[in-house]
């Protein structure tokens, strides 16, 4: 049964990615495209967690973890560079 | 693997999939950018707290310790969605939206703090740098 939840999960998980990409692309301002990345990085976290739990090892958490971390740096990075015209002070 | 346990894991993984899913759909739908960050706020709490939880209860059957690293991933992502959330909220309104005839006005001598880029009324930076240039 966890083996037909986990299909069902991976064809959800792939048309978030794929809305996300639309809005991505299509979004009319650049805060539309930063929130389009940060969505990007919390539906590829839940897609990393659910394949770790179809092949049965831990060994993605590590992976989900550094997108966790990534994906918070990088959107901050970028709305500070768009707000401030620098990063780092 | 018990049956309930099993079922548990599976209505996790189908919450959690819908959520992400209803998530990224609100994102495409919404009219505009602050209703918009509204949305992905479900993805990040239900959709991916339910896939971490099923994965910490499949792998505490699985192997049979019980570890909370997963819950890791869930603490940082809510320490961090209000950081995130803000930050674009103000990104937007600093290239979207007009102080001076959209907000009502601050009552400080200062005005918003998010729009000091753009400067009160009536300043045009290109002046102070042409001052510092001479």
């Amino acid at each position: 049964m966890i083996e037909y939840a986990l299909n069902f999960g991976f064809v959800c998980v792939s048309l978030a990615l794929l809305m996300n990409l639309w809005r991505l692309t299509m979004g009319p301002t650049t805060a539309d495209r930063i929130l389009a990345v940060d969505t990007m990085a919390i539906n590829a976290i839940a897609l990393l967690v659910m394949y770790g739990i179809a092949k049965g090892t831990a060994m993605y958490f590590e992976g989900a973890l550094l997108f966790a971390m990534f994906g918070f740096v990088s959107t901050v990075a970028y709305c500070k560079f768009i707000l401030r015209g620098d990063i780092i002070e | 693997m018990p049956f309930i346990v099993e079922l548990i894991i599976s209505l996790l993984i189908v919450i959690g999939g819908l959520f992400l899913l209803v998530g990224s759909f609100g994102m495409l739908k919404l009219r505009d950018l602050l209703p918009r960050l509204h949305a992905p706020t479900k993805a990040s709490t239900v959709g991916v707290g339910g896939v971490l939880i099923a994965s910490m209860l499949y792998f505490w059957v699985e192997r049979g310790h019980f570890t909370i690293h997963e819950l890791l991933i869930t603490l940082f992502i809510f320490l961090t969605a209000p950081i995130t959330a803000n930050l674009i909220a103000k990104a937007y309104m600093l290239l979207n939206v007009d102080p001076h005839s959209d907000l009502p006005p601050s009552k400080q001598n200062e005005g918003w703090a998010t729009f000091d880029p753009v400067g009160p009324e009536g300043y045009d930076p290109s002046e102070e740098y042409q001052e510092k240039e001479n």
